[in-house]
């Protein structure tokens, strides 16, 4: 299907990674966004409230992130495409309901422009230190689908991306940013509507009697409903069965919980974005993403003229993450490098999916910045002599 | 001639006494019989005061009971009657 | 399973998942005694079912949406509000009713509550007053009257209660009334009038709770309670919301408090965006269900 032109600002422009990712959003057809401000995020909404009266659609700023985060999901159920936009404490405040989307296959885009933290933090400065919360902050067993921007450029274009994945695999998509590239201004070019593709709903066609609201037939994920179609659907946070009705039971709980989970791992494969480069030869693979990629490549160009073996590996989808591919490179690699924009969070999972097969450096940061590319070339350099 | 007349589904009571309390004219008492559960539902001891009003119906928080007009009851049986005369499909 | 002479039918019934009969509520709880009137006003509303959600956040009440033949949807602890805002302006056809209970919408859900009545979003909001967090094992609510005996206030509440009536039309509730689970014909009323009117309408029911909060306050059972309420409950239409609070065994106002006309929050929405953007202005998206 291709993108609704209303939502789409054809044309080249000079936006900041916040305002791309607002027009990734309308490009990708969401109409309805629920936000609260939270510095360095802001602008996106703003950007939307702007946007969405001339597109059609609507905006509510909610009176906390607890409310945005499941004011969405009732739009969402309401037929909407919709998204909300915040930063590290909006994020915890939204863990319970990025579970309740987990649970209740609500699909859905929660954007985090990362910044300094723990608690307030650094509010205009960046971090990159909520990928493990991305991951596992709300409680109990589910998957989501993470991806990191590294340019106003991504911002627009992977916006699109995790719209769709949340469609085809109706799960909330965690878009992580930081605070540089949501801050960053740079040519964004944005393509006219018919050559954007974007994944429309999985809507049932099954009739009224039929239909399961969590039944699925051999694929696992399941056709939607709306309300207001007749369906007439029972939806629940608690452990449910193909009704929809709460079955609490360990039987339902198993069976459930890990469709939620394989639905996701077993597609690992064609959801995991990674951009390559210099792979084959290499002694030591650099893995990055969001702005430290940036910073990175300076260091890997830098080694390269200093003849060092450096493959660049960036993780453009953090989760589910690309654990087959390091594991492949672990098995001939001398080693990793990992820099981030905190005290070792992706770097944990480098090293679990080597398998001990080859060394990991971590290049932290405790964030407020980014790398000195003088930093992650040294570890480059540690690297190449393991 | 009653009325109306009321309708219990034994098996959802937890004989609570809303209806045998709140029925205006006195239709119900509670029984000494069980359902499956233990409980002990209502029944009719006055059918004939039964005016079909349906307050029993509207206070039970089990939906185990309800009232009906028995001139809506006559209808359906009416209908009943036509349908076994071929009267409809 | 029905041991009925004819082919009659519980008016309720057709609202009802009978698949999920019989319920969790407890013997004598008013939960269920409020759906009867809820489903008699959708009866005599003659609402359309199929452009009705229904919901409802956590709690015995918030059970409510898992047992009607709705469009429902069980959410979490006290954003049954904001939840239903979302359904609300992604599709404002629908007619959306808030089901839940007092702890979840007053204390967890106490900020959304003020806010959906500020804003006046359209919603019907039915709040079951049992005092207490039932479903948890009877902890005190900000509904708890003082002096009553709870779980987390094994020696008797000291806080005074939240006077529910007047902080919703405080907050801006264009329509607020108050029932008990003995006014069941009131109360189908109340609803239907609710369902009449554009903005956020809020009604309480007093329920009991006889397994927690009459146990353990030694009021006796459900139908204790609902002669409690038959005795104790003055009808008092119009009152002024700041004294309809209640305590632990006085009486109990009940009627229709505040029934006002303000515009609601989507025909402000529209107004403010014709009067600035004129013509540029799109209200319904080109591509309303984005779907394959």
């Amino acid at each position: 299907m291709k993108a609704d032109p209303h939502g789409v600002l054809t044309g080249t422009h000079f936006l900041d990674g916040d305002h791309a990712c607002c027009e990734g959003a309308l490009a990708a057809g969401a109409r309805f966004a629920a936000g609260y401000p939270i510095t360095p995020s802001t602008e996106v909404v703003e950007r939307f409230a702007a946007r969405v009266p001339m597109v059609g659609g609507s905006f509510i700023q909610m009176e906390d992130e607890l409310a945005a985060s499941i004011t969405l999901q009732g739009a969402v159920w309401g037929g909407a495409k919709a998204f909300t936009v915040t930063s590290g404490p909006g994020f915890s405040l939204m863990m319970e309901h990025i579970g309740y989307a987990a649970m209740t296959e609500t699909p859905c885009v929660f954007v985090d422009v990362q910044r300094g933290g723990p608690s307030t933090g650094l509010p205009t400065l960046p971090a990159q230190a909520d990928m493990m919360q991305a991951r596992w902050g709300s409680h109990g067993d589910y998957e989501i689908i993470a991806l990191c921007p590294n340019s106003p450029q991504e911002c627009f274009d992977l916006t699109i991306k995790a719209f769709n994945l949340s469609e085809e695999f109706r799960v909330p998509v965690m878009f992580m940013m930081d605070e540089v590239v949501g801050h960053m201004t740079e040519k964004v070019v944005i393509p006219p509507a018919d050559q954007i593709d974007i994944v429309p709903r999985k809507h049932t066609h099954k009739s009224v009697e039929e239909y399961l609201p969590y039944g699925t037939n051999g694929d696992m994920v399941p056709e939607m409903a709306h309300a207001g179609e007749g369906y007439k659907f029972h939806i629940t946070g608690l452990t449910h069965d193909e009704r929809g009705y709460p079955n609490m039971t360990p039987q339902t709980q198993d069976k459930l919980v890990k469709r939620l989970q394989n639905k996701i791992r077993t597609a690992a494969d064609r959801i995991c974005l990674l951009e390559e480069d210099g792979l084959e030869n290499a002694d030591v693979v650099v893995v990055s993403y969001g702005i430290t990629s940036r910073v990175a490549q300076r260091a890997i160009d830098v080694a390269h003229e200093r003849g060092l073996k450096v493959g660049k590996l960036r993780l453009i989808t953090a989760w589910p993450f690309p654990d087959k591919k390091i594991g492949e490179l672990a098995a001939r690699v001398k080693a990793f490098v990992v820099p981030e924009l905190n005290l070792g969070q992706m770097v944990r999972e480098v090293e679990r999916a080597s398998g001990g097969k080859a060394k990991t450096l971590a290049v932290p940061h405790a964030g407020g910045g980014v790398h000195n590319p003088e930093e992650i070339l040294r570890a480059i350099v540690e690297a190449s002599r393991c | 001639m009653a009325k109306g007349r009321v309708s219990i589904v034994v098996e959802r009571c937890k004989a609570c006494g809303f209806c045998v309390e709140f029925c205006p004219t006195h239709v119900l008492s509670l029984s000494s019989a069980f359902n499956s559960k233990g409980y002990h539902p209502p029944h009719v001891v006055h059918p004939e005061k039964c005016s079909g009003c349906d307050l029993c119906g509207m206070y039970c928080p089990d939906f185990a009971i309800y009232g009906t007009k028995v001139a809506e009851v006559k209808s359906t049986d009416a209908a009943k009657e036509a349908k076994a005369a071929g009267g409809e499909k | 399973m029905l041991n009925v002479v004819d082919d009659t039918i519980n008016p309720v019934e057709p609202f009802l998942r009978t698949d999920r009969m019989p319920h969790i509520w407890c013997p004598g709880c008013g939960i269920g005694t409020t759906v009867n009137s809820f489903a008699r006003a959708l009866i005599d509303s003659k609402i359309d079912l199929q452009s009705l959600a229904l919901v409802s956040g956590i709690g015995c009440t918030g059970r409510v949406a898992g047992y009607v033949k709705l469009d429902s949807f069980h959410t979490t602890h006290g954003r049954a509000i904001p939840f239903a805002t979302g359904l609300k302006l992604a599709n404002p056809k629908l007619n959306v009713v808030v089901y839940s209970g007092d702890g979840d919408l007053s204390a967890i859900g106490g900020n959304h509550l003020i806010h959906a009545a500020r804003r006046n979003i359209d919603l019907k909001v039915i709040c079951v007053n049992n005092l207490i967090y039932a479903m948890t094992g009877g902890q005190t609510a900000p509904t708890t009257p003082g002096h009553a005996t709870t779980s987390t206030n094994p020696y008797g509440t000291f806080e005074p209660a939240f006077n529910l009536p007047h902080l919703v039309e405080a907050a801006g509730a264009v329509y607020v009334a108050r029932w008990t689970t003995f006014h069941v014909r009131q109360l189908a009323r109340s609803i239907s009038e609710a369902f009449q009117k554009k903005g956020f309408s809020f009604i309480e029911v007093i329920s009991p709770c006889p397994t927690l909060y009459q146990r353990r306050n030694k009021m006796g059972d459900g139908l204790d309670t609902m002669k409690y309420y038959k005795e104790k409950s003055k009808v008092k239409n119009g009152a002024p919301t700041s004294e309809v609070g209640l305590t632990l065994n006085g009486e109990i106002a009940v009627g229709k408090f505040v029934d006002r006309d303000r515009p609601d929050y989507q025909s402000m929405m529209r107004a403010q965006y014709v009067e600035s953007l004129g013509d540029r202005y799109v209200e319904e998206p080109e591509m309303e269900c984005v779907c394959g």
